[in-house]
């Protein structure tokens, strides 16, 4: 799961490359002119391809409605507290799972096969225990991202090199000397990854958890503009996530390889 | 005498896993009977136990379980024919491939099931949402997987084709296709689990169809036990689903 995700530039760079720049923005023209020869036609349902001049007025619109901020505060809030509770918790399960292969055996099959089952269908129990507020989405959040992020610290401890381990023990340092200055350096792509594929998993639960229940955040406004069939305002609520998601994403993955080419 | 030893070795952390498994649930239960945990919050395992029976034969879980894995069946078959075509595509045509690889990738970490408020209103509050639902979200991962397989095939093979005067048709079934195939399977492994994952979610966030729609309807029925059981029910059936994939791609997969 872990490469697909990942934002892989080609390695190979052409001399063709205004060549490749050309036939993306070509790529690009296309779409836009079949999209508006379609909302012109009148074939499809009017609001279902909404023409893009529409579209771009709702995303102007909905950038500058001081509201969407809030909402979109309460949504960041929630997948951050989210992230932070589920990524310190995966962060002590895989560093105690992967430091012994015995407990590793024992308990890393449930979470390995937990792992890709439907988080959101636990929302209802969510809901039960943290109550309809934020708690609950939180809650959703955080469940989502631990158990990437534990597999992938997990993981990363069984790649360390055994010199940095020997050079550790001979040193006669702590468990905590040892958490802090031998196996947190030596696993920090492994982290940055996990923390990259959680936050991914952690905006789909919250976001989600919000469309189904919920009376604020980014989730609220994109279902309340389904329950009023207002397609422009979906459009460009869907723009503004997939584009921030997408960022954050690419955002993570970056400060991940600046931190590896440090290392070497 | 050593074989012996072995298997005793691995099966103890695997009882000790288990045996924690069940230690905590006890605990539950008596916590629960104690008091010291909401019994209308969290109702007692063997409350839970009790209710399976129950949920399968009331709730028709069969029926359930046969239309999703309807559902499943027809997102794999579009993941499998639009998936692989474009990444054939993309590897045929290499501008192609220069120019959209990217866009595939970023993609693939979109959150694409956000959508499903769009794909209620295109095509309906349907099977045909869900299905469609689950092969948008397993779309990248084929495409980047078939691309990966093809272009990752060893040199020698393609050469040893060309020695043969391969034509470019036989070229491609003979040599790269089955190269590639080991890595189109990780591909399609890898759509099917986001595949079935936005399934089973549409299913729950829409109110309709099969497992997914189970769990909301118990739980807007405040049918705790049962809430509880039909979300057993669906991690057992997906872990069961994990557990075969792999053997299934143990076994395609060339010993090596």
């Amino acid at each position: 799961m872990a490469q697909t995700g990942q934002l892989t530039h080609p390695s190979v760079r052409l001399p063709a490359l205004s060549r490749v720049t050309l036939l993306r923005i070509a790529i690009i023209t296309t779409v836009l002119v079949i999209w508006e020869a379609v909302a012109a036609s009148g074939l499809l349902f009017r609001d279902v391809v909404p023409s893009l001049v529409v579209i771009a007025g709702a995303v102007v619109s909905v950038l500058s409605e001081p509201g969407f901020y809030w909402h979109l505060g309460v949504t960041a809030g929630e997948i951050g507290t989210g992230l932070v509770i589920g990524g310190l918790a995966g962060l002590v399960v895989g560093i105690v799972l992967g430091g012994s292969r015995f407990l590793s055996r024992a308990f890393e099959p449930y979470l390995y096969y937990l792992g890709p089952t439907p988080k959101i269908i636990f929302f209802p129990v969510m809901i039960m225990w943290f109550g309809v507020g934020s708690g609950s989405k939180i809650a959703m959040g955080t469940i989502s991202c631990f158990f990437p992020i534990a597999l992938s610290v997990a993981a990363g401890m069984r790649q360390i090199d055994d010199v940095l381990i020997r050079v550790g023990k001979s040193f006669r340092v702590s468990t905590w000397q040892m958490v802090t200055k031998i196996y947190l350096p030596a696993m920090r792509a492994p982290i940055v990854n996990g923390i990259r594929l959680g936050l991914g998993v952690a905006i789909i639960g919250t976001l989600l958890a919000e469309t189904k229940l919920s009376n604020r955040g980014v989730g609220f406004l994109i279902i309340n503009s389904y329950s009023t069939f207002n397609m422009p305002r979906m459009y460009a609520l869907l723009i503004v996530v997939f584009v921030l998601s997408i960022g954050v994403n690419a955002l993570v993955s970056r400060v991940g390889n600046l931190e590896a080419i440090k290392v070497r | 005498m050593t074989s012996a030893v072995r298997t005793l070795r691995r099966s103890v952390p695997v009882a000790l896993g288990l045996a924690t498994l069940i230690v905590a649930i006890a605990l539950l239960e008596l916590l629960i009977r104690i008091g010291w945990v909401n019994r209308f919050i969290v109702p007692l395992p063997s409350q839970i136990l009790a209710s399976f029976e129950r949920v399968v034969v009331e709730e028709g879980i069969p029926e359930r379980f046969l239309l999703t894995l309807r559902e499943a069946f027809s997102a794999f078959v579009l993941l499998t024919v639009f998936g692989v075509g474009i990444g054939v595509l993309l590897h045929r045509v290499r501008i192609l491939r220069l120019a959209t690889e990217t866009w595939v990738a970023a993609f693939a970490s979109a959150p694409t099931v956000l959508m499903y408020p769009l794909f209620l209103v295109i095509f309906g509050r349907s099977a045909n949402t869900i299905i469609m639902m689950g092969f948008v979200a397993g779309l990248a991962p084929v495409i980047l997987k078939t691309v990966e397989g093809l272009a990752g095939t060893r040199r020698v093979l393609i050469n040893v084709g060309k020695s043969f005067k391969l034509t470019p048709w036989q070229l491609y079934w003979k040599i790269l296709f089955p190269a590639a195939l080991p890595s189109i399977f990780v591909g399609i492994k890898l759509g099917m689990i986001f595949a079935l994952i936005n399934i089973v979610g549409v299913e729950f966030l829409i109110n309709f169809g099969g497992l997914g729609q189970l769990i909301n309807e118990l739980a807007e029925r405040y049918d705790l036990a049962g809430t509880y059981a039909a979300i057993c029910f669906v991690i057992l059936v997906s872990v069961l689903f994990f557990i075969l994939t792999e053997r299934l791609e143990r076994w395609l997969r060339p010993a090596n």
